[in-house]
């Protein structure tokens, strides 16, 4: 498998999304700067890593939204090639309007790490497919902005056409219909705020996230 | 009545968001920026028996943080 | 020499912290009057908080060797070896005043220095720690300043993306002036590349990297030695603001060109400035220093060389570099969007020279600077003995008491604080928060560090040697609770006015029982800081002193991670045991007697440091072996509160009918003798002839079970207990 993990200044989950991906998916993923204007070919994953790109400054991920290798990867995106987004990277998504919606301040304004429950509700896309249907997991989450909001027409048809791909079990940050991740129209971008790659191992408490990871290697088999 | 209160970090404090929002208008191109500074636009509904000394409390003991910020009431009706 | 002496009048001086004896100091040093730029690198150099002038002499007692220790304490911070080519280094450092006067920043620049200081020397920080003490929960002021410096810790560490681990959180309202903000980093290392600060080499460039010099915390070390007056809230415009995305930059381009042989030295400016860098650069290379202070990125206009000399802006370093390096590493710093400035050079002077404008505005021989700063032998007086504490009556049942003290501030679960902080990026932790002592695997191997904070002011108070004892006992046994071997440890000392006797009395007794604990427990101290003169003038002219601080922060090596255990009982049907002594049923300065009796009084407990040390190897060895499924030492509150600690981690309860007859019930439930475990197992039998074999004393407690605590056949259910235990701190910040 061939994948790619984008490093921004102030992304800080870059490594543990890159040792996830060599782990479990066998190769070690190329790290593209910034304000790299071209990705490599043939790519068969691009990952958007957690952390505080810029601070988070002005609004999380706003600023890494308009990067110069962002612009490669909406190409990509379009040509099909999956893109997964982690947090930050979520948010980075969506300013990038890869995905709708935008993450708003946690309701309770404070930021949250603990292990949630969530429920895979999709399980056709490239990410989730060796989940189960309605399987109940636990994963980590750590933001202060995951607050997902869109308007009601948006979360109807996101929920219609089957794109909300986890859903909390319990009220995490005040999510609209506590979605915790939403694919693309096409389905090959998913975007969410917990950290698969945190929960892999039994050094982790867990395994949970380890199928969002083999998942594509079936894709790529 | 309403009444705008602008809330600004004070000169000579540093302001890391508007450094870094800085350095990405640059690389997106825009020259001529000299300097960027962010700060907080807070809008008020109030009675208009609300005096001037009590809005300006309002700021000093809540809408900023007189340690590093300061404040410019701005009265719009 | 441009001459600005004609401006130095007593009052200048004494508003810059120097006694009149040390301006005389200063006057024989350079053979003349100094200028002011002179003047303020003397007082920030001479500061308490640079110079450890009232505590110098009796640290000097503290044990700082071992066979584990790469280097001890006058670097940045202290280097272990903990095996395969690889080294943990670490410190921990205060920030108290800073973080009353602003909390959020004051909280989050102390979390950027201390991971400068780890990061400086060449290793990646891989955690955070911090000890906080706030005043009394009733204080008007503390929900606020909690709400701050927590948010200030995450914010900063959330950030960088290192991940907080642990800590701890004490209330008192001896704390209600003077709270205390003491982080810890650990960093890991490579021993072949560690990076050390003394500059060499005359003619090699100095580098400044990072942001850019303002004018904030000018003065703070300053600041940081003097006590609070009531004008405390006026002295605002000296804290300075924290830029994490900045740190987080300077650490990967610092990291970046250490991968290279490019640096010579490499210093970070804390405290002080560019003052102390450039000082203890050239002082322990025994050099001299020539700065062009035109060359010093500046972020305001019309800064002096007095302000960029005192400036405290954060996420800055100096380095030294071999000559001809100079574009490669500015490379690497432009990439990550820092400024890089070459501001001088080397020189064999054995001068700080500074010029600016074509001017010199500065010439200090350095060896003066260093060699005649003030060390004093305040005078002290013994802490007189605590009268023992004799009988005190139960005060209601001891499932009822144990509720409340599980409730209690200084008790109660610290989730609302640890979820604020990101106890996981890096993917290697493996104990969270909420357990004996954090653990983090060392990336990319199976190894893992052991890290923990801890002290007991109160007992401290009534006995800074035995209190002092116990911080390092403590430390240890938290570590060794999780199964790590303590390897060494950090200090950082918070104490009141040393030019009080019994404040200095209480830094010398507190210093001895860490030094004889170290000594014993073989946790040398590698790194450490002072912060003194937390004290407070109250209305009517008295000064309220913090119960005297002495942290203790310590790490400890598992060669394999998987060998650890956590404080909950995993399975039904276990049996507990207390290991290490029955105990005497100890509640002077106990939890259960302030909180439940309403006293603060009696000895402190005291610590057997040989037996400390027996029980921890024994302990050690169980974990290694697997013959115990979960280990929790025995501290605040007692055997009642550790077994309800291991309950409600692993949501199963357990019934405990032993009870030493000779004990008043809940002294034996609350008391706090030290130097005990409590295990679970389901090989008791094996477990207990280990314990004879080593001669140590073993108790069978009872079983695990259920979803009550049962005492002495006093019922409590886990959900009662864990509500109370769940409640204090969300209430309190509602």
């Amino acid at each position: 498998m061939k994948a790619a993990v984008l490093v921004f200044p102030g992304s800080n989950c870059d490594r543990d999304l890159a040792v996830a991906i060599e782990k479990i998916c066998g190769t070690e993923p190329a790290m593209v700067w910034h304000q790299e204007t071209e990705l490599p070919d043939d790519l068969d994953l691009i990952a958007v890593p957690g952390g505080f790109s810029y601070g988070d400054y002005l609004r999380s991920g706003a600023m890494a939204a308009r990067s110069a290798v962002m612009s490669a990867v909406v190409k990509q995106a379009d040509r099909g090639v999956p893109v997964l987004g982690i947090c930050n990277g979520f948010q980075i998504l969506t300013e990038a309007g890869l995905l709708p919606g935008a993450l708003m301040r946690n309701a309770g304004l404070s930021f949250i790490c603990r292990n949630v429950g969530l429920e895979v509700l999709n399980t056709a896309s490239s990410f989730t497919r060796l989940y189960k249907k309605n399987q109940k997991i636990h994963l980590p989450v750590a933001h202060h902005d995951g607050n997902f909001s869109a308007d009601e027409a948006t979360l109807d048809q996101l929920e219609d056409e089957g794109r909300v791909a986890l859903r909390y079990t319990e009220n995490v940050n005040g999510s609209a219909r506590n979605i915790a991740g939403v694919l693309n129209k096409k389905g090959n971008v998913l975007g969410l705020m917990p950290h698969p790659e945190r929960m892999i191992e039994a050094a982790h408490g867990g395994k949970d996230g380890y199928n969002m990871f083999a998942s594509l290697m079936q894709v790529v088999a | 009545m309403k009444a705008n209160v602008h809330v600004t970090l004070k000169n000579g404090v540093l302001d890391p968001q508007g450094k870094a929002i800085h350095h990405a208008l640059e690389r997106l191109g825009f020259s001529g920026v000299n300097n960027v500074r962010v700060g907080r636009l807070i809008e008020l509904d109030l009675d208009d028996n609300v005096t001037d000394q009590e809005i300006e409390d309002m700021c000093r003991k809540l809408l900023a943080n007189m340690v590093i910020e300061s404040f410019h009431i701005e009265k719009v009706a | 020499m441009t001459e600005e002496n004609s401006s130095i009048t007593a009052e200048t001086v004494a508003s810059h912290g120097l006694s009149p004896e040390e301006y005389d100091t200063i006057k024989q040093a350079l053979g003349r009057t100094p200028n002011l730029v002179e003047l303020g690198i003397f007082s920030a150099m001479w500061s308490e908080h640079c110079s450890y002038k009232s505590s110098r002499k009796h640290l000097r007692e503290l044990p700082t060797t071992g066979q584990q220790v790469i280097c001890g304490p006058g670097e940045n911070a202290g280097v272990v070896d903990i095996g395969d080519g690889q080294a943990a280094i670490f410190k921990m450092e205060s920030h108290n005043h800073p973080s009353y006067i602003e909390p959020y920043q004051g909280a989050a620049t102390g979390v950027g220095g201390i991971l400068r200081d780890v990061f400086t020397m060449g290793a990646r920080p891989v955690a955070n720690l911090n000890a906080l003490r706030f005043g009394s929960p009733k204080h008007p002021k503390t929900p606020h300043l909690v709400s701050g410096v927590v948010a200030g810790i995450g914010g900063y560490g959330n950030c960088v993306g290192v991940p907080t681990v642990g800590g701890e959180v004490n209330f008192h309202p001896a704390y209600d002036g003077n709270n205390l903000v003491n982080a810890m980093t650990v960093g890991v290392a490579e021993t072949n590349k560690i990076f050390y600060s003394a500059a060499s080499g005359a003619g090699n460039p100095i580098v400044y990297v990072g942001s850019k010099t303002g004018r904030d915390g000018i003065h703070g070390a300053t600041m940081a030695s003097a006590d609070f007056g009531k004008d405390a809230e006026e002295k605002r415009p000296t804290v300075q603001v924290g830029d994490p995305f900045s740190e987080k930059l300077l650490i990967e381009a610092c990291l970046e060109l250490m991968a290279s042989d490019a640096i010579v030295a490499i210093q970070d400016m804390g405290a002080a400035g560019l003052t102390s860098s450039a000082v203890e650069m050239a002082s322990k290379g025994e050099v001299g220093i020539e700065l062009n202070m035109d060359m010093v990125p500046c972020r305001e206009e019309g800064m002096t060389p007095y302000e960029m000399m005192l400036s405290e802006s954060q996420e800055r370093m100096l380095m030294v570099l071999k000559p001809g390096r100079e574009a490669e590493a500015e490379a690497i710093f432009k990439k990550w969007e820092l400024d890089f400035a070459i501001i001088g050079r080397v020189t064999d002077s054995k001068h700080m020279v500074l010029t600016w404008k074509g001017d010199t505005v500065c010439d200090i021989p350095l060896a003066p600077l260093a060699d005649n700063a003030p060390c004093y032998d305040r005078p002290w007086v013994v802490t007189p003995k605590a009268k023992a504490l004799g009988n005190v009556p139960p005060s209601g049942s001891i499932t009822d008491n144990l509720v409340t003290l599980v409730g209690s501030p200084d008790l109660a679960s610290r989730r609302w604080i640890w979820e604020q902080y990101d106890n996981m990026v890096g993917a290697d932790t493996v104990q969270c928060p909420g357990g004996d002592a954090a653990v983090v695997r060392v990336h990319g191997t199976e190894k893992a560090l052991a890290m923990s904070v801890d002290v007991t002011p109160r007992y401290c108070r009534a006995d800074p040697e035995e209190g002092g004892k116990q911080a390092v006992a403590e430390c240890y046994r938290n570590m060794t609770a999780v199964g790590a071997l303590p390897l060494a440890s950090t200090d950082c000392l918070n104490f009141g006015n040393p030019e009080r006797p019994e404040i200095m009395g209480q830094i010398v007794g507190a210093i001895k029982g860490i030094g004889e604990a170290c000594k014993a427990l073989d946790m040398p101290i590698v790194s450490g800081n002072v912060s003194l003169y937390n004290e407070t003038r109250q209305d009517d002219g008295s000064s309220l002193a913090i119960l005297p601080t002495p942290t203790i922060g310590g790490i400890g090596l598992l060669s394999n991670w998987q060998n650890s255990t956590t404080v909950a009982f995993k399975n039904t049907g276990e049996e507990i045991y207390l290991v290490g002594n029955s105990g005497k049923g100890h509640l002077g300065q106990s939890i259960w007697l302030r909180e439940i009796a309403g006293r603060e009084e009696g000895t402190a407990p005291t610590v057997d440091l040989a037996q400390e040390k027996s029980t921890g190897d024994f302990i050690r060895a169980m974990i290694q072996d697997k013959m115990v499924s979960a280990v929790h030492d025995i501290s605040d509150g007692g055997l009642a509160v550790a077994l309800a600690e291991m309950a409600m981690a692993g949501n199963i309860g357990a019934t405990v009918e032993a009870h030493d007859t000779t004990l008043p019930e809940h002294a034996y439930y609350f008391g706090e003798d030290q130097g005990r475990y409590l295990v679970a197992t389901s090989n008791a039998v094996a477990l207990v002839s280990a314990a004879e074999k080593a001669g140590l004393p073993i108790f069978r407690l009872g079983v695990t079970g259920g979803k009550d605590l049962v005492l002495n056949k006093q019922a409590v259910s886990l959900d009662t207990l864990r509500k109370s235990h769940e409640a204090f701190l969300p209430e309190l910040m509602q």
